[in-house]
């Protein structure tokens, strides 16, 4: 977030607004009531976008009989990550200034205090809305195993990937000293932090652990597309705290955040259902639903960098871009990612990360390329730079996390249990005693 | 006595039990079935995946009645379900040869 700031500067100083400079550099040693008072909400909003927002989303699509599972999922992930952010994740991510991870200093939360700072909030509360993304991060790729993934090889390797993947790359893009961030990759949100890093590692996932049994000739169809378009609904509302809290602060940069956020959201709405429209012949209520998911990951990377206009062209090419992504070459290629964790997730993530090297030009409305930058053409490279570095490196690792376990434990359940349903054969619950 | 059995489309039902009501028939039992006939089935999609839905819902009705309102109730049922669409369903006609009202132990058209 180093980065971000070092932006507001530059804008500051281009507008003239040279007089704003001692009291910027001032308010950042000072705790803001304002600032933290926007913060503690964002933080709320992002957890509610995992439970239930994101638990719903996905249960409603899956079968009755695995309903259960992908709630619990979630659920368990939201715990877990948040044990382990507190113990290690966060001092990986955030506790100091490594090219490549933070170190251990902040282990345990170590001074993390009532009276300890970041910026202008209580670092505790920056502290729990990186936690925040640290849960959700890990219970997007829920989507592309549902249904087939034993309960406890899912808990070790969420556990794994958290500490070996995401808190890394975090630190890379949004860390002191990271790497990514160094070079200039602009990242408001998490385009690669949090999407394309999910995405990927679903793709892997579905590669690794196969097909469901009888995908794709046996029907599958969502058991509750209202379970799915209410958990819509949260995300949608969330992503708020997602976007215009990654400002950090209270400031006009939030408040464009917010609005580019709704813009890109409803755009590729729209988008996905007419395209579905187009070539199915009927708009659909899971094609709306996913266009504005779709919408909603693509201006992550780019809401603190584009502008309303800019927001409208990168919702629409994600509409457009993950509908062709999930419905025609998915079935084309032939692997399960039952609920599009990357052909949504990867795939939007990309396409915001790259239009955000284009539309974060101030001829185009943007608020600025990142320092030192001066043309679209190279700010695009950049971010093709941090695009392919976070591929990369989540895909490696993330193939020989479940490779691994796969030897260990083994990552899927059986053909009978599959066939019973994760609800009864994993927890001995079933969603629904109608 | 006759059974008459009749597949009709479900949203349909309450007009048919009004139309056989009004000429006199005392009960019928309802079913929810499900199954196909030149209606055949319809398609589904979700994101791009195409389900064929083979057996559509209906709803079958099961009217014990005298022979001498066999055609009333068959006049009133194809009246009330016709939509003069495909799928509106059919009407079978059995011989009943025997029925008992259970409380009492009234046999034959005493007991309908």
């Amino acid at each position: 977030m180093s980065i971000r700031k070092s932006l507001n500067v530059r804008a500051a100083a281009a507008t003239g607004a040279l007089l704003a400079l001692p009291s910027l550099a001032h308010a950042e040693d000072a705790l803001s009531s304002g600032d933290t008072a926007w913060m503690l909400t964002a933080t709320a909003l992002v957890l509610f976008m995992t439970i239930p927002g994101l638990s719903l989303f996905y249960a409603g699509m899956v079968r009755a009989k695995n309903g259960l599972s992908v709630m619990m999922q979630c659920f368990a992930i939201t715990s877990l990550m948040t044990v382990l952010w507190a113990v290690i994740g966060y001092s990986i991510a955030f506790g100091g200034e490594g090219a490549y991870w933070g170190g251990l200093d902040k282990m345990f939360l170590a001074g993390v205090g009532v009276d300890t700072l970041s910026g202008t909030i209580p670092e505790t509360v920056f502290m729990t809305f990186q936690m925040t993304f640290a849960i959700i991060t890990p219970a997007l790729i829920v989507g592309a195993f549902a249904e087939r993934m034993k309960f406890s090889a899912m808990m070790w390797f969420m556990a794994i990937w958290l500490l070996l993947v995401y808190a890394p790359i975090a630190h890379w893009v949004w860390g002191d000293g990271g790497w990514l961030g160094g070079k200039g990759v602009l990242d408001f949100a998490g385009g690669t932090v949090v999407h394309i890093n999910a995405g990927i590692a679903g793709l892997v996932a579905a590669l690794v652990l196969g097909k469901r049994k009888g995908y794709p000739g046996t029907a599958m169809p969502p058991h509750n597309l209202i379970l799915t378009v209410v958990g819509a609904g949260m995300l949608w509302v969330g992503w708020f705290g997602f976007n215009a809290g990654s400002e950090l602060a209270a400031d006009g940069t939030a408040g464009m955040a917010m609005a580019v956020t709704q813009i890109a959201t409803a755009a590729a709405a729209l988008a996905w259902m007419f395209s579905e429209w187009l070539l199915h012949g009927k708009p659909s209520v899971l094609g709306i639903a996913s266009g504005a998911v779709a919408g909603l990951v693509a201006i992550t990377p780019a809401s603190g960098s584009v502008g309303p206009m800019g927001a409208l062209a990168i919702g629409a090419a994600a509409g457009v871009g993950c509908f062709i992504a999930a419905v025609k070459v998915k079935p084309m290629l032939g692997y399960d990612d039952s609920l599009d964790a990357f052909g949504v997730h990867g795939i939007g993530g990309i396409i915001g990360a790259l239009l955000t090297g284009v539309f974060c030009a101030p001829s185009l409305g943007g608020a600025g390329f990142a320092d030192g930058v001066d043309s679209i053409g190279t700010q695009v490279g950049i971010q093709f730079v941090g695009i392919i570095a976070t591929l990369v490196y989540t895909l490696i690792a993330t193939f020989i996390i479940l490779k691994v376990l796969d030897a260990l434990i083994g990552l899927r359940v059986t053909e009978e249990e599959e066939t019973e349903g994760l609800d009864l054969s994993q927890h001995d619950e079933r969603a629904y005693n109608l | 006595m006759k059974l008459v059995t009749a597949i009709i489309k479900p949203f349909k039902l309450d007009d048919v039990r009004e139309a056989l009501s009004g000429i006199g028939v005392q009960g019928i039992t309802v079913t929810e079935v499900k199954g196909f006939g030149r209606q055949k089935g319809h398609t589904e999609l979700y994101r791009g995946a195409e389900y064929v839905v083979d057996f559509l819902p209906k709803v079958k009705l099961e009217v014990a009645i005298k022979s001498d309102l066999l055609d009333q109730v068959i006049e009133a049922i194809s009246k009330a379900a016709n939509t003069g669409k495909i799928g509106d369903g059919k009407i079978f006609v059995s011989s009943l040869e025997q029925v008992v009202r259970i409380r009492t132990g009234e046999t034959g058209p005493d007991a309908l």
